[in-house]
């Protein structure tokens, strides 16, 4: 039931979200873009589940678990890099090189 | 003879005892001399009954003694053992008997020394490589008897290392002695890959079979065994090192340098006389050899002013006569010359031993610094030690070949052989010849030894001359014993032309039988052998008499007094600068070869610079390349990553 339609969803939210994370440089909204490709891949999933059966819905839940802890932890670090550096510019976060 | 392994086992287990006490009670000197002595003569004992019973068991073949598996690979079967035949007996006999002459007179002559612990565990173990030489089955275990007597000659050049010129001595004879090891080497290869083994027994067997006579790969082989010879025995062109070993102490010059280590190259042709009687031009040129050796040495011998120098160079002529007599195939004459040498010759050495050891002590109780060992700085001393002059007197009359003494009998049946090959190949007529005119130097500066060491006014100085005396009686009676030796040493091989039964030459006959049923005998008849021990006797007595009428005793001064040698009495006493020639050809090229080329070039340059700097550049450059990759970006990061997803997943759905 609408797999292709869902498919071509997804696929522009993976790509929209692939392109923010390239693209743009405040650190909040790369992990908004991440979100984003989690989600299209979620999509992706229970799409393929209404056919190929339950096990997709399953890797969904999974997805989103990772995603929640992905979200604490990762905020936490862009806390903490703020306070540090007043700014979440990634131009500007770049001491780790060789 | 089932005892035969103690004869070399005991020296050792006096090297292992005395070189114990070297480390943990240097001082317990009576403890020393007991071991070191005492197993020397126990050696020498069951020598002599091991010896016996081979007389007694009439073998006419080799009996070997197997003790264990050394070398198991393949078809190369090599075992430890040991075989006693007439050859190795007589030489087994020489080296204990004249080794225990010599570790006595040692007591006495080593007395004051800080090292004497460590001599002594030196001369055992240089016993013990020698008895392995001699008494080796196969090629391997004499080579390893080789080698290990050339590593004690080294030791013992070097005995008082802390000086430069004698550690420098011991590096020259170790070096001069690896050239003629590695013609050893080649001749084991080659006797390998022609007969299979490399067992005496076997070898001789075989090598009739295998090879014939004159051709090109028994020549070969015979020439690199040859050139084993002239390393060990001192010939040319590798004798220039035994004139340096002098500057080790007096007895080892006795024992190593004269009457015992030097011989393995003549014992070694003895031992493989089938394969120098199968390669005719071999034989020629070990003969030559010889003979030129002897000439050469001699003339050396004419103008040096060392008393050891002089002694050095003898040993090197007689080794010549020794070389002619093996090469000619008289293998009986040359193994005769060796034992009758290793008498005149250990008591030659011995008896200047004496001697510097009283100019020593005179030059020590004077606090004078004058050279102890210059001929020059002595005179008269017959009147000082009598019997020291006494003995060296029947030493010099054996040496010149004055009858009835013993090296008389050796030195004529040398000459005589070559005489008589000369009726077949010319040539040897020249190494007759050659070998006549040596023995006339050689009676010439002996006695000139004799005359500048004994006789005539004493130089030694004033002060000194009270000081003087005859050594202590343990140094004396090994003088004494090697002098009766010299003096009826010759009875060994009493030739038949004067009543005797040529003892030794038939003792020897199972071991040279196999060669000489090569090459056969050349018989002269009894009017010539008459005519040739007339002409000899009349050379060597021609040659005292010159020097006695030549010398003036009276015109020599002191050493540091002397005027500079001119003319051809300087180039003699330079020794017709073959060492300068030496250095020149060999030393400073190899020398400015591995400063230039092999460590500017090759070591820094290619080792240094190439390989270890090298490598570390290419690592720091390519570190250098893999940390531009890591920004710090995280943009670039993830544009990399995104660019790899898709190239893989491009290769994957292709």
């Amino acid at each position: 039931m609408l797999l292709g339609p869902s498919l071509v969803v997804s696929a522009v939210l993976f790509a929209i979200g692939t392109t923010g994370v390239l693209l743009r440089r405040n650190a909040i909204v790369i992990f908004m873009c991440v979100e984003l490709m989690l989600n299209a891949v979620n999509l992706t999933f229970v799409a393929f589940a209404q056919q190929l059966g339950t096990a997709g819905q399953i890797f969904v839940f999974f997805v989103m678990a990772v995603a929640a802890a992905e979200a604490a932890v990762g905020l936490a670090i862009v806390l903490a890099v703020y306070r540090h550096k007043e700014t979440v510019d990634l131009n500007h976060i770049n001491l780790l090189k060789g | 003879m089932n005892l035969v392994w103690l004869v070399p086992a005991l020296p050792l287990v006096g090297f292992l005892v005395n070189g114990t006490i070297a480390f943990t009670r240097p001082r317990a000197k009576w403890l020393v001399s007991t071991v070191g002595v005492g197993v020397l003569l126990a050696s020498f004992v069951v020598a002599v009954m091991v010896a016996r019973g081979l007389a007694l068991a009439h073998a006419e073949a080799p009996v070997v003694f197997r003790y264990w598996d050394w070398i198991p690979v393949g078809s190369l079967q090599i075992s430890y053992a040991l075989q006693v035949d007439q050859l190795s007996a007589v030489m087994m006999l020489v080296v204990t008997g004249v080794g225990s002459l010599i570790h006595i007179f040692s007591v006495g002559y080593m007395h004051d020394d800080q090292g004497y612990a460590r001599y002594f565990a030196y001369l055992n173990l240089f016993v013990f490589f020698m008895l392995t030489l001699v008494l080796g089955a196969n090629f391997p275990v004499t080579f390893v008897g080789w080698e290990g007597v050339g590593l004690c000659s080294y030791l013992l050049i070097g005995f008082w290392f802390s000086e430069k010129v004698n550690a420098d001595a011991g590096k020259k004879a170790f070096i001069m002695n690896r050239i003629g090891d590695f013609g050893f080497l080649v001749a084991m290869f080659m006797i390998w890959q022609h007969t299979g083994s490399l067992d005496y027994t076997t070898v001789f067997a075989q090598a009739p079979t295998v090879l014939t006579v004159g051709s090109g790969t028994a020549t070969a082989i015979a020439l690199w065994l040859f050139l084993g010879c002239t390393g060990k025995s001192a010939q040319i062109p590798l004798y220039t090192w035994l004139p340096d070993a002098m500057a080790g102490p007096t007895p080892v010059s006795a024992l190593i340098h004269a009457a015992t280590m030097v011989t393995a190259g003549v014992f070694l042709v003895a031992r493989a006389n089938v394969l120098f009687a199968l390669a005719p031009i071999a034989q020629g040129v070990v003969a030559g050899v010889g003979a030129l050796t002897a000439l050469f040495a001699a003339t050396i011998a004419l103008k040096q002013w060392d008393i050891k120098r002089v002694l050095a160079y003898s040993t090197v002529s007689q080794l010549g006569y020794m070389f002619v007599g093996v090469g000619t195939g008289a293998m009986a004459a040359g193994i005769f010359h060796l034992a009758t040498h290793a008498f005149f010759k250990a008591l030659l050495f011995l008896g200047s031993g004496s001697v510097i050891h009283a100019m020593h002590h005179a030059y020590h109780a004077t606090h004078a610094h004058d050279d102890a060992q210059d001929m020059r700085n002595m005179g008269g001393l017959s009147q000082f030690l009598p019997w020291t002059a006494t003995l060296m007197w029947i030493a010099t009359l054996a040496i010149a070949g004055i009858p009835p003494f013993a090296g008389f009998f050796s030195k004529d049946e040398i000459l005589g052989a070559a005489f008589a090959r000369g009726g077949a190949q010319p040539i040897w007529y020249v190494f007759w010849g050659l070998g006549l005119f040596a023995a006339l130097l050689t009676a010439f500066y002996m006695t000139r030894m004799m005359l500048y060491t004994f006789h005539g006014p004493n130089r030694t100085g004033a002060r000194e001359q009270v000081h003087l005396h005859e050594a202590p009686w343990v140094m004396t009676a090994p003088l004494v014993v090697l002098g009766l030796l010299s003096l009826v040493g010759g009875a060994l091989n009493l030739p038949e032309l004067v009543g005797g039964n040529a003892w030794l030459h038939h003792w020897l006959e199972p071991v040279t039988a196999a060669g000489a049923g090569i090459v056969p005998a050349h018989e002269l008849s009894h009017y010539t052998e008459w005519v040739l021990i007339g002409i000899a006797v009349t050379v060597a007595a021609g040659g005292i008499v010159l020097a006695m009428r030549a010398l003036d005793l009276t015109a020599l001064v002191p050493a540091r007094a002397a005027p500079a040698e001119t003319g051809i009495g300087k180039i003699l006493n330079k020794k017709w600068y073959v060492d300068e020639l030496y250095d020149t050809l060999f030393v400073r090229p190899v020398v400015w070869v591995s400063r230039t080329v092999l460590w500017r070039v090759v070591d820094v340059g290619i080792v240094d610079g190439a390989g270890v700097n090298g490598s570390a550049a290419v690592s720091r450059i390519l570190g250098w390349l893999g940390s531009r990759l890591q920004t710090g970006e995280l943009g670039f990061y993830v544009t990399v990553f995104v660019l790899g997803v898709v190239a893989v997943l491009f290769r994957a759905l292709k």
